[in-house]
């Protein structure tokens, strides 16, 4: 596993461990929107079963890159997209990967909260009912659980017809979660999930997003240093669509390999 | 001080003056309709009766309509609706003002609306049925109460023409054993016009000369100045119901609208049903589907620029189109036993819908796609991170929320089809079709036929009978009318689209 051992003399990434199990492995992902590059050569693996951060300035290609692993780049005729990404071994662009079933194993959130204009019930159950052959008493039960792992049921379920437009930002967004937890995600992807919320609310998706570690995979992307520090295990900085560090937050944070990195991360926290 | 919060006037005269043309907007409309009823609605109030008595000892009883200036002289002259066209070969009297010596309202004078010949005024002197005469006061009450045993055979001798004996004849051809059930009907039919016809009545006029009147011919008799003012609330309640639930008599002149209303409410419905699932395909191929290249673009315009095509002009396509050419090519194909008369090669209420289904297609077009063009691209996102196919992010998350915008482009679309008259002269409609197109006989719904429509019987009404004075009141009411058959389709489609709305809250802004 030579590809993982730390290099840096030719100025090529920091990549500074050795992921045991890793779910999603990028390989010279490159993407462009037309003639402009979003993504270059960009290669990582992405750790089972722990929080993975990207961070790092405004249109380095984080939502490109996030939005790269379910296939949400399909629909755009002006993307080009080549290298390798590996979920579980198989590669998402083989002809026998079908893109619906992609994303629901991997499942993603979005900056701003995007409840459908139903019922918080039916929000929940929606992609369950796209899969069809569920009986009522299953679905509740689905229902409920995601409810309940996104730490929303005790606030909700007196009023589970009721619109999901009624609720509060914060609440919004916990239900986004809990109707992509909804169809069972082995990969759960969010964009800034906590960026338009208040401080509480913040603080809410946070201690989700450490809670549900133990049943998926997550990655996030963050602005917020504090917040990638609080929540991740491991944290990969880019820049202009190059990956530049990537490691525990731990080293990341504290003891920076690059100075990119370092001057980056000094003045975002402070 | 908030009106001078509204209106600052360091900002000149410019706000003043859009208020005020809003206002003059409002106020003109609020006239129109305050025209329309008045001279509609006013139509069914039983005014009194004047007895005039002149100068030269001439006597007429008339209702006064207006007074104006003499055209040579300086006097004025007033306008008596006088009725009695079988006397006098005329139903109006211009007098001039200064040659009426007297003006009285007695109480015994009678109003007759007849079948024939339009109203008598005057007095009842007797009614005699089957050798009994009945004189004086008993005239009148013995003329009530055989009026409403009249009404009642006619119904019933009306409901037995149109339910039984009319679908018995159409379906003779194919069912000869009809024929027992008809006989019966028909010797039931002879039976009640036995019943209905015979009586007759004395009648004068105020001056004198004397008429006997078939009694059969007489629909309804009143006294209108003797009536008590909850008597004639009543009396124009009834009015204004057979004008609403009856059809037209003596050539549109007279009688009621029901088939003209039922005609334009079931077309605009039958347009509705057609243009809004085409609009909507349209509009999502044109938004979600289409390359959104230099060619869409051209489409868009195409679309847009289509809506100010003139009328007519789409009555035109369809009579060449439709009419002649689906129709004619029907009508040989499946109704070629009926040749030469045509069945779906003449106008009727399914070209009639289809054209202007046409004439309303960009109108949902534009309104659909403005509101796809409103859903915001992460509910389209959502939908697909959660395994959705195109397709079912089309019919799940974003149609229900361009529902609204949809039924906007109906709303738009209703409110210009039911107005449109001139296309559906060339398409289908007619002058006089008493018997609506929704049926008992098989199958119940009969795109073939042809319909009345309101705007079109305001048109004949006013330019196609014989009295235009005469058929003015029922010109505002008509009109009237049809601006409440719009105003009523509108706002069931508005209270959809605010039920529809107020379902999950506006549309989050972004
Ligand atoms: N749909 C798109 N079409 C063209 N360029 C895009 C599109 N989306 C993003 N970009 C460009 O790609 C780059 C990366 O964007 P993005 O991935 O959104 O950055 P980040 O999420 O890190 O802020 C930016 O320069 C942005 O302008
Ligand atoms: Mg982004």
């Amino acid at each position: 596993m030579s590809v993982f051992s730390p290099r840096s003399a030719d100025g090529g990434p920091i990549i500074d461990f050795d992921p045991v199990s890793c779910c999603l492995e990028i390989e010279g992902l490159s993407l462009a929107y037309g003639e402009t590059p979003a993504l270059r050569e960009l290669t990582l693996r992405v750790p089972r079963h722990r929080v993975t951060a990207f961070i790092g300035p405004s249109g380095c290609g984080k939502s490109t890159l996030l939005r790269a692993l379910n296939r949400l780049h399909d629909l755009n005729d002006e993307v080009h997209l080549s290298g390798r990404i590996r979920l579980e071994g198989q590669d998402i662009h083989a002809p026998e990967m079908e893109v619906a079933e992609l994303r629901r194993r991997v499942g993603m959130v979005f900056q701003a909260p995007n409840p459908f204009p139903m019922s918080i019930y039916d929000n929940v159950a929606f992609g369950l009912r796209l899969q069809g052959g569920i009986r009522k008493r299953q679905l509740d039960d689905v229902v409920e659980w995601a409810l309940r792992s996104s730490a929303l049921w005790d606030e909700v379920k007196d009023r589970l017809k009721s619109s999901a437009w009624a609720l509060s930002g914060g609440q919004q967004q916990r239900l986004v979660i809990a109707r992509t937890l909804a169809v069972r995600p082995e990969v759960l992807l969010l964009d800034e999930p906590a960026s338009a919320l208040d401080p509480i609310s913040t603080l809410k998706i946070e201690e989700l997003i450490r809670n549900l570690k133990s049943q998926l995979t997550l990655v996030l992307v963050t602005h917020n240093m504090q917040q990638a520090a609080r929540v991740s295990d491991y944290t990969a900085f880019l820049q202009e669509g190059e990956l530049v560090e990537y490691g525990t937050t731990d080293t990341l944070f504290t003891n920076p390999r690059l100075a990119r990195t370092e001057n980056y991360i000094t003045g975002r926290m402070a | 001080m908030i009106g001078r919060a509204r209106l600052p006037r360091g900002e000149g005269v410019w706000p003043w003056l859009a208020a005020g043309s809003l206002a003059l907007s409002l106020l003109m409309l609020a006239g129109l309709l305050f025209l329309l009823a008045v001279r509609g609605m006013g139509h069914f109030w039983p005014s009194p009766l004047t007895l005039v008595t002149l100068e030269d000892g001439r006597l007429l009883a008339g209702q006064a309509v207006r007074e104006e200036r003499q055209p040579n002289a300086a006097g004025r002259e007033r306008l008596y609706l006088t009725g009695n066209r079988d006397l006098d070969g005329a139903i109006w009297r211009w007098v001039a003002v200064d040659e009426i010596a007297e003006e009285s309202r007695p109480r015994d004078l009678v109003v007759l609306e007849r079948t024939r010949w339009g109203s008598f005024q005057g007095r009842l002197l007797a009614l005699e049925e089957r050798g009994e005469r009945v004189e004086g006061e008993a005239a009148w009450a013995a003329l009530q109460a055989r009026l409403q045993e009249l009404a009642a055979l006619r119904a019933e001798r009306d409901r037995l023409r149109d339910e039984i004996v009319v679908p018995l004849v159409r379906r003779m051809e194919r069912e000869p054993l009809a024929e027992a059930e008809l006989a019966r009907a028909s010797a039931r039919i002879r039976e009640l016009q036995a019943r209905i016809a015979g009586g007759r009545l004395l009648l004068e006029s105020v001056d004198g000369r004397r008429l006997e009147q078939p009694l059969e011919q007489v629909l309804r008799a009143w006294r209108p100045n003797a009536m008590s003012p909850p008597a004639k609330v009543a009396a124009w309640g009834g009015g204004v119901w057979r004008f609403l639930a009856e059809g037209p008599r003596a050539a549109n002149s007279a009688g009621g609208v029901w088939p003209a209303i039922f005609g334009t409410v079931l077309m605009v419905l039958l347009m509705s049903v057609v243009v809004t699932p085409f609009g909507v395909l349209a509009a999502i191929y044109l938004n979600e589907i289409a390359h959104q290249g230099r060619l869409t673009h051209l489409v868009r315009i195409a679309v847009r620029n289509l809506a100010g095509v003139p009328s007519i002009v789409y009555g035109v396509f369809g009579l060449g189109v439709f009419v002649y050419g689906i129709g004619g090519s029907l009508d040989e194909w499946f109704f070629a036993d009926q040749l030469p008369s045509p069945t779906f090669g003449t106008g009727g209420l399914l070209w009639a819908s289809l054209t202007l289904a046409l004439l309303t297609l960009p109108v949902v077009i534009v309104a659909t796609e403005e509101g796809l063009a409103r859903v915001p691209d992460h509910q389209r996102e959502g939908a697909l991170a959660l395994g959705a196919t195109r397709v079912e992010m089309l019919t799940r998350v974003v149609l229900p929320m361009t529902a609204p915008a949809m039924l906007t482009g109906v709303i738009l679309a209703v409110a210009r089809a039911a107005g449109e008259v001139a296309p559906l002269m060339l398409v289908g409609v007619a002058k006089l079709a008493p018997q609506v197109p929704v049926d008992g006989d098989f199958p119940f719904l009969h795109l073939e036929r042809k319909f009345m429509h309101l705007g079109y019987h305001i048109y004949d009404v006013a330019f196609h009978g014989s009295d235009v004075q005469a058929a003015l009141p029922l010109v505002y009411a008509t009109a009237l009318l049809l601006v409440l058959v719009i105003l009523v389709l509108n706002l069931t489609a508005i209270f959809l689209r605010h039920h529809l709305r107020a379902r999950h809250g506006a549309l989050p802004r972004r």
